[in-house]
């Protein structure tokens, strides 16, 4: 019997030749990492275990990015915490301010993680890293805890969902349209404990942010992990950034899915999720006339590079809407510079959007753009839950950065067509 | 060991952004976070709950965010337990990691009422409602997972296994 990718990873850090769906295993990893709202709980545990040293200081990682730059005294201490502990323990991947990115672009950009690997987040988006052929899972405090000490997790082999994309997106369609239009699909439990693995041509022909874009979202499925094969695309993004050894693992053409589903990508339209679940999709001629007072272009599903740039593309030589706040954040300070170096800052400011250092921020209602009762926000963001975003009683609507862009031009939510 | 409560009841797919706001996660003491506890659902919750009681909710409870800040301000509200057709599979981990005892039951589930008086055999997963009259049995709790709750949750359990070696 084949195997998947995720399974010959898997069975590669328990030191098995292969697992089976339901088995349990104890895996090795290759980097855990937590942030500063996860963390703090994470380092209590250690210091009460009165462990005296974590199992290796380079496969940690502590990412100060949801509450940063410190937006109030609290959220200070929580990150001083993270940088005593970094500091005690010699932990290699700390990121201070003006290197600290969200912590799921940053990772990826500098190389910290790899194909192959296993990685174990105390963050939910810790799947992002499937997109380049790891097996990655988000986890709580404690897990991650234990795993600081022990450098290995307990691990349910899950069961794999095959989702295969054919056809050539049309305009403004992005890895986020594809995601969207999946969750609404199959519903935010859909992929409960199980893995999503994407395949076809429209996947292979996707760059790897739109990937790490579709990979970052198959917790909002349910899933306990996204993963993409890595090819070409996946080594020319490694190649120039990896420090250590890597490996690229294929599922087999006999492995077992529990579920294929297929889909015609050339048919899918830009897709908006409505509140206040990812599963209420529509395609953005659907979306109807929904006023928006702020939009948001960031976080770890759409603050890279390419995102910026395709807003940049729709919101060249256009003013937003007076009534619409529109903020957009780079997830890394790497990005932040190229996208300044590009001439895109120079169309965002003309545009009348502010520019915000990176952060998670607004994304959790955290700061640097908290909605207010009854608000609207359009943001390339993941989650559009009661209060996501700030007051219990504002909206949050999903979409990619054009259709976002579009919207703030448009004060409603809208396509970059109806421009 | 039986637990016996008095029944809030939930829908599907509560998140843990609704069980704590992340505007609160700016500190992991439980007794800050429980005062908050599902505050975006309803505001007067953590003045209503009792010592004891239990959430009886839908499918996919405590799905979205891994904060575990959610069951800590859970079970330090008081909450004996939580009855749910399903769990997210981070929120599963988690309430297993802090000791917050968790069960599934589709048919317990939906048949409970708000309101109602509950008890359950942790041991055997036997849930009776007393209200109503009926019984259910809800999924087995996997041996790995009685061995980490016998251990008294992940930490000493990982702890006790490192001695050994």
């Amino acid at each position: 019997m084949g195997q998947t990718i995720t399974e010959k990873i898997l069975a590669a850090h328990s030191g098995k030749d292969s697992v089976t769906p339901g088995e349990l295993i104890t895996v090795k990893i290759d980097l855990a990492l937590a942030n500063d709202i996860t963390a703090p709980i994470s380092i209590k545990l250690f210091e009460e275990a009165q462990v005296e040293s974590v199992f290796d200081p380079d496969k940690i990682a502590l990412v100060p990015d949801h509450f940063v730059p410190n937006k109030d005294i609290k959220s200070a201490i929580q990150t001083q915490i993270l940088r005593q502990f970094a500091r005690k323990h010699k932990i290699t991947h700390f990121f201070e301010l003006g290197e600290m990115g969200v912590e799921h672009a940053l990772l990826p950009e500098q190389g910290i993680v790899l194909p192959g690997d296993i990685v174990v987040g105390a963050d939910s988006h810790t799947c992002t890293y499937g997109a380049l052929g790891a097996f990655a899972t988000g986890m709580g405090s404690t897990d991650i805890a234990a795993a600081m000490i022990t450098g290995e997790v307990w691990l349910k082999v899950p069961e794999s969902i095959k989702f295969v994309y054919s056809g050539q997106l049309r305009k403004w369609v992005t890895g986020k349209d594809l995601i969207l239009y999946t969750i609404g699909d199959i519903g935010v439990d859909g992929a409960l404990y199980r893995t999503m693995e994407f395949t076809g041509d429209t996947i292979e022909a996707l760059g790897m942010s739109d990937r790490m874009t579709i990979a970052t979202m198959a917790i909002e499925a349910g899933a306990k992990n996204g993963i993409i094969a890595p090819d070409e695309t996946t080594r020319s993004y490694v190649e120039s950034r990896a420090k250590r050894q890597y490996k690229f693992y294929q599922s087999d053409p006999d492995a077992r899915y529990i579920e294929v589903k297929t889909y015609d990508a050339s048919q899918i339209e830009p897709q908006v999720a409505f509140p206040h679940l990812p599963e209420n999709t529509r395609g953005i001629s659907d979306a109807g006339n929904v006023p928006i007072d702020q939009a948001v272009i960031g976080s770890c599903t759409n603050g890279r590079l390419e995102d910026l740039r395709l807003a940049a593309e729709v919101l060249k030589g256009r003013t937003i809407d007076p009534r619409v706040r529109l903020i957009i954040i780079p997830a890394t300070p790497t990005i932040y510079r190229q996208a300044m170096e590009e001439g895109l800052f120079d169309i965002f400011l003309k545009a009348k959007a502010i520019i915000s250092p990176p952060t998670c921020g607004p994304c959790l209602g955290g700061h640097m753009g908290v909605l207010a009762p009854g608000e609207r926000a359009i943001a390339t963001t993941n989650r559009n839950f009661i209060g996501r975003m700030g007051h219990p009683g504002s909206e949050v609507y999903l979409s990619n950065p054009a259709v976002a862009a579009a919207s703030a031009i448009l004060g409603r939510i809208g396509g970059p067509e109806e421009l | 060991m039986k637990i016996e409560g008095k029944v809030w009841k939930f829908g599907d797919n509560i998140d843990t952004d609704v069980i704590i706001a992340a505007r609160y996660l700016v500190t992991s003491d439980p007794k800050e976070l429980a005062r908050h506890i599902m505050e975006d659902m309803d505001p007067e919750f953590s003045t209503k709950v009792q010592p004891g009681d239990i959430i009886v909710a839908g499918k996919n409870f405590g799905c979205g965010s891994s904060r575990e800040h959610a069951p800590i301000a859970i079970k330090e509200a008081g909450i004996a337990c939580i009855i749910a057709e399903s769990f997210a599979r981070i929120f599963f981990r988690n309430a297993f990691n802090t000791g917050l005892l968790i069960f599934e039951s589709p048919e317990a589930a939906r048949s409970i009422q708000e309101g109602n008086i509950v008890s359950i055999e942790v041991e055997t997963g036997k849930i009776t409602d007393k209200t109503a009259g009926a019984t259910f049995a809800a999924a087995p709790i996997p041996q790995f997972m009685k061995d980490l709750i016998d251990a008294g949750g992940l930490m000493p359990y990982v702890l006790k296994k490192r001695l050994k070696n």
